[in-house]
């Protein structure tokens, strides 16, 4: 049977922007159990009072470095615990979290490839974890990232992810960006086009927002993926 | 442990009490999900109650449709934090299907199944006494695929995840059997009020 999931103290030891709307927080955490790229956790804040309220969040490291994680997080409008986050949180504020959460949006080297990775906004972030993992463990393995932004400074990991297209071989980036004049969003052109590049993925997985995550995962299986290779996680549910 | 400069946004206090422990309302139906959602052909559809592998009873659309139907209307509960007030379903209730099958449970236990493959675990008894339908519209209007249409397992008083969209069938156990998240560190039983999400809690 699974173990528990026990609450633990995490303290942030850094807190950087990443982008204008997300910050970057890493935490030093004590796993119960090594995490898979993919796995989320679950974070919880407590007002003096005892009011509390709970996120979940995924992980964006690497799970070659389990003693530290980074969560990237996005200031929502009226954000109650984002905006925590945004505002409030500090280095050296501890942080109850328990995890890792999630077996099923998750890769490792064994699964092997060539995987399609296909990100909305800040959906990218699971997937940077499975990037930098395959970088890592499996750097044999094709992958390429279909991430579609606002624009281009809305790109998480822009200078990470560009150094990778430039120097890792097996990889690709492939970015769709939505606003100004060349605007245009992910459509099945573009996912073609992607395939081509890569050739048919054994594994996709696909996270943004509602509406995204539906439109490119019927895209996908209409461009004759099979519906079982695909995974996917959404945001806002 | 009191998080510094933390101060939250409570909700107000009638909202607040329809609020299970870790949870947040929102206005949104959010989706949830393991991969894309699947085309079901309605000409195609069947329901069917196993023991086992064994078929008990199969329905197809058509004759699911004329089984007796009943409204519910109340609060969902996903593990992953959302709360949503006031949704309303219509199907056939799992007291209705047994009755039309002309069976007692075989077992305690079943395992709802998908037409994803998907699994999740429920006791009978948490089915039967009108706490459980197989839904076949919501707001009024058939369920939209991405919901769980064209039919859907409806457990409203446990986390929604047991609650399998594009249901297929009931398989009875003899035992308490693990489903697709349980196995994954979910809990068996997952009743929000008790706040359980995770094996353990």
């Amino acid at each position: 049977m699974p173990t528990p999931l026990t609450w633990q103290d995490a303290t942030i030891t850094a807190a950087v922007p990443e982008t204008p709307r997300v910050r970057r927080l890493t935490l030093a955490v004590g796993w119960p159990a090594p995490f898979r790229a993919g796995q989320h956790v679950d974070v919880r804040l407590t007002a003096p009072d005892g009011y509390q309220a709970q996120r979940s969040y995924s992980i964006a490291s690497s799970p070659t470095t389990p003693e530290t994680i980074d969560l990237l997080i996005e200031r929502l409008d009226d954000g109650e615990v984002s905006g925590f986050f945004a505002d409030v949180a500090e280095p050296g504020d501890a942080i109850e979290l328990r995890g890792p959460i999630g077996g099923a949006f998750v890769w490792d080297p064994r699964m092997g490839g060539p995987l399609l990775l296909v990100a909305g906004g800040s959906g990218v972030v699971p997937l940077l974890s499975m990037l930098r993992h395959r970088a890592e463990a499996a750097p044999g393995v094709p992958a390429l990232l279909l991430y579609s932004a606002r624009t281009a400074e809305d790109v998480i990991a822009r200078d990470e992810l560009l150094r990778r297209d430039a120097e890792e071989p097996g990889f690709r980036l492939m970015l769709a960006l939505t606003q100004g004049p060349s605007g245009r969003r992910i459509d099945a052109g573009r996912i073609a086009g992607a395939l081509a590049a890569l050739g048919m993925p054994a594994h996709t997985f696909v996270c943004g927002g509602n509406p995204f995550v539906s439109a490119i995962s019927d895209l996908l299986v209409e461009a004759g993926l099979p519906a079982r290779t695909i995974r996917t996680e959404r945001f806002g549910g | 442990m009191v998080t510094r400069g933390f101060t939250g946004r409570r909700p107000p206090r009638p909202e607040a009490e329809r609020l299970p422990p870790g949870q947040y309302l929102t206005e949104d139906f959010p989706v949830l999900q393991l991969g894309p959602t699947p085309k079901i052909d309605l000409a195609r559809w069947r329901f069917t109650l196993r023991e086992g592998s064994k078929p008990l009873k199969s329905w197809s659309w058509t004759e699911f449709e004329a089984l007796p139907r009943t409204r519910w209307k109340g609060d969902i509960h996903c593990v992953t934090k959302w709360s949503k007030f006031d949704t309303a379903w219509e199907g056939v209730t799992i007291d209705d299907l047994m009755a039309a099958a002309g069976i007692e449970a075989p077992t305690p236990y079943l395992l709802a199944e998908g037409y994803d493959d998907y699994t999740t675990n429920v006791p009978v008894a948490d089915l039967a006494g009108g706490k459980a339908m197989v839904a076949t519209r919501y707001a009024g209007a058939p369920i939209p695929p991405d919901h769980g249409g064209p039919a859907r397992l409806l457990v409203p008083h446990l986390y929604f995840w047991k609650s399998a969209k594009w249901v297929k069938g009931l398989r009875f156990t003899q035992k308490d059997e693990a489903g697709f998240w349980e196995l994954r560190g979910y809990h068996m039983y997952g009743d929000p009020w008790r706040e359980q999400r995770f094996t353990g809690d």
